[in-house]
């Protein structure tokens, strides 16, 4: 398993643990609706696991971005703070928020595996 | 948590046919958005026609020969003079002056007819039959449905089931039928486009709705675009943008009050808070409800504290979004009066950050009525 989900509904890729993406998934995209705004973290700056490291807004709401685990953000997608739509059309690939330097990988293991939040979603 | 049991309109399953998203509103299960988005809706709207089921507001009517005098006694509003076939909003105020609700008034043949807020609609018929139920007959409306069709092709799709729309203007109404389906519908709405709100037999809304959006310019458009649109239009929503601390003069709404129901006029005051909003009106308020438009691109919502440019404090925003047709974050507040001046800057605190914007003149959005 490469992808791993929060409970909070972001994903992280750890295919280069020096660079891990991080983004929100399609059920996030869906019940957030159209997004117009994201607030992207500091490249250089640290988080701690659950800390809020950035914001998504749609019209009707404003949601914060959960760090899936404890790291250093190494890169923010400009992409996405120019288009935010890309967030709804393409929230696991184009519409990523930003990458992490990950220093633990016990806490990416402890994270859902994709049958497990697939199962958290449809229990709602 | 113990589930509590939502009502939901005759066009319920209509809504969960089409892919809505539902959410509670008002004690009711609403769609908030169908599968293209708020967004989409919203420019639907303001470019073609757009659909809504307002069915969970309130319809009431008043019927008996001192309905109006009694209606005027809770609101500051010219009702007497007004005449059949002709619509005015209102609201019903209280002992302070505050806004109760707010709603739409109808004469029509026989009752004036209203339309208040699904939120405050048990709340309004107690309050209309404790203080004038002994006027006049104050009948709720439970078996109408109420549907809006908003936008620039309303005109054009409505007239194409009944030629005879085309003859009304913008707060007017009448009887017409619809599909065969006997309607009222008045030229009005909540978008600040042109279009009807169509009061129909709950057994027959669907009927309409489907018959309505046969028509290749007509798409459903649920609450969220109705909030975004209505915020462009620089319409007051109740319980955000006014409510029982707010009166109608600081909400900026005295074009609602006629000059026959102010001070000197032939039917001046005699509804709850009158002296509170005659003297508002004589010598100004303290504060007022401004439009804000946001300068740089980040929505300010509802709850956001406002400060002045030395960090002291102002209010907080009242309703707020990035609105999809002018493209800029819009909000509504309330400022102290010295402050709530065009092109004056304020401090908006979103998440610790201070985000400047500015008081602008409202509606945002150009309203588009069709008037005489």
């Amino acid at each position: 398993m490469t992808t791993m989900y929060t409970p909070d509904h972001e994903w992280i890729n750890i295919e280069d643990h020096e660079a891990a993406t991080v983004g929100i998934t399609q059920h996030a995209q869906d019940a957030l609706g159209d997004v117009v705004f994201v607030d992207l973290p500091e490249v250089g700056r640290s988080f701690k696991k659950g800390e809020v490291a950035g914001v998504v807004e749609s019209v009707k709401a404003a949601a914060d971005i959960y760090m899936p685990v404890a790291g250093e953000i190494v890169e923010v997608n400009e992409a996405l703070r120019a288009d935010p739509s890309l967030a709804n059309s393409d929230p696991l690939g184009e519409g990523w928020f930003f990458k992490v330097h990950v220093t633990n990988m016990a806490e990416f293991d402890q994270l859902m595996d994709a049958p497990a939040y697939d199962l958290l979603v449809k229990k709602g | 948590m113990s589930a509590i049991e939502l009502l939901k309109t005759p066009l319920h399953a209509l809504h969960l046919e089409l892919g809505a998203k539902m959410v509670p509103f008002a004690g009711y299960e609403m769609p908030v958005n169908y599968p293209g988005g708020i967004i989409h809706e919203h420019r639907h709207c303001r470019e073609s026609a757009a659909l809504f089921d307002v069915s969970h507001m309130g319809q009431v009517r008043l019927v008996g020969e001192e309905s109006a005098r009694a209606l005027e006694s809770l609101v500051p509003v010219d009702v007497c003079d007004l005449a059949v076939g002709r619509q005015r909003y209102a609201f019903f105020t209280n002992p302070h002056g505050g806004i109760l609700d707010d709603l739409m008034i109808t004469r029509r043949e026989t009752d004036l007819l209203l339309v208040v807020n699904a939120s405050r609609k048990q709340d309004d018929l107690r309050h209309l039959v404790t203080h004038i139920g002994q006027r006049c007959h104050v009948q709720p409306m439970p078996e109408r449905a109420l549907l809006a069709l908003q936008g620039p092709r309303a005109a054009a799709v409505l007239a194409r089931l009944n030629g005879g729309v085309a003859a009304l203007v913008f707060m007017t109404g009448g009887r017409f039928a619809l599909d065969g389906i006997d309607c009222f519908v008045t030229r009005s709405g909540y978008t600040g486009e042109d279009g009807f709100e169509i009061s129909v037999p709950t057994e027959q809304a669907e009927t309409l709705a489907r018959a309505l959006l046969r028509q290749p310019e007509v798409a459903p458009a649920g609450l969220g675009a109705r909030d975004t649109l209505r915020l462009e239009a620089g319409l007051c929503l109740y319980g955000h943008d006014i409510d029982e601390t707010t009166t109608p003069v600081e909400a900026g709404l005295t074009w609602a009050i006629q000059k026959v129901r102010r001070a000197g006029g032939a039917r001046a005051g005699g509804y709850p808070g009158a002296p509170a909003i005659d003297a508002q009106l004589s010598q100004g308020p303290a504060v007022k409800r401004v439009g804000l438009v946001g300068l740089e691109r980040v929505p300010v919502r509802e709850g956001a504290k406002l400060f002045d440019a030395q960090g002291g404090a102002l209010g907080r925003v009242t309703s707020g979004t990035l609105a999809p047709t002018v493209n800029q974050p819009v909000a509504m507040a309330y400022l102290a009066a010295d402050h709530a001046l065009p092109g004056h800057e304020v401090q908006a605190d979103v998440r610790g950050r201070r985000l400047p914007m500015r008081v602008a003149p409202m509606p945002f959005a150009p309203h588009r009525y069709h008037r005489a």
